[in-house]
């Protein structure tokens, strides 16, 4: 079983590392990626113009490392796959890559699904976009909390 | 024993606090409070909100009971807003 989790200052190419990641895992069966991109427009519609993430050294890594760990203890898998950019990035370029690898596709799809959920909402990240020629930080979305809250409902227990 | 804490703000917070670190002297072990006393009244009020985290030396730790010694790094973490 091999996780790679990876917090990267400078672009990255999703289908490279995606390549990658599928030959180093010839026995799973199948694999679940989810590739999350800086969007051209914000939801007023107005174009988005650069989009920056911050973090926290001491804990956004180790976060990112401890939620794989939490992953592989819930599903089967063959292999985990999570790269998160920060830095000041520009529409289209990639911002987090989820891939699981694993023998049945229930279990991939599922863990892809748990680890961004919680990326979005717990992994400690903070984000602005820039729109109109000024900077506007993001606040956190409700909808990210009703999605953790699935998982909770879900939980039997740690 | 004095000395210095460095306050690390991180999100919006380096913007409310004109950057995203301050190095405050300290006149020894010091609360929350002391720290927030120490600084101005528009930069310390978001700093006091509830729902800002606190890291010391990299570690998540509660608000209160919270001691802070020379060459302690204190982290101030707004609710993040995710990837």
């Amino acid at each position: 079983m091999a996780t790679t989790v990876r917090l990267l200052l400078e672009p990255f190419d999703p289908a490279a590392e995606l390549s990658s990641f599928s030959k180093a895992h010839p026995a799973a069966g199948g694999f679940v990626s989810f590739l999350g991109q800086v969007r051209a427009s914000e939801s007023g519609g107005s174009a988005v113009e650069a989009l920056e993430l911050t973090h926290y050294e001491p804990l956004t890594l180790p976060g990112m490392q401890a939620l794989a760990d939490e992953v592989l203890s819930r599903w089967g898998l063959d292999g985990l796959l999570i790269l998160h950019r920060a830095g000041v990035m520009v529409p289209g370029d990639p911002i987090v890559l989820v891939a699981a690898a694993a023998r049945h596709r229930r279990d991939a799809f599922a863990a892809a699904d748990f680890a961004m959920d919680h990326l979005k909402s717990q992994s400690w990240f903070w984000k602005r976009e820039k729109a109109g020629g000024a900077w506007r930080w993001i606040e956190p979305r409700e909808e990210d909390h009703s999605d953790l809250a699935r998982w909770e409902l879900s939980e039997t227990g740690n | 024993m004095t000395g210095s804490v460095r306050l690390v703000f991180l999100g919006r917070l380096a913007d409310q606090c004109g950057a995203g670190e301050l190095v405050l002297e300290l006149s020894g072990l010091s609360t929350l409070d002391d720290i927030l006393l120490g600084l101005p009244t528009p930069l310390a009020e978001p700093l006091a909100d509830p729902r800002v985290k606190l890291a010391l030396n990299g570690m998540l730790v509660p608000r209160e009971g919270l001691v802070v010694d020379a060459g302690d790094e204190l982290a101030f973490l707004p609710p993040v807003s995710g990837g």
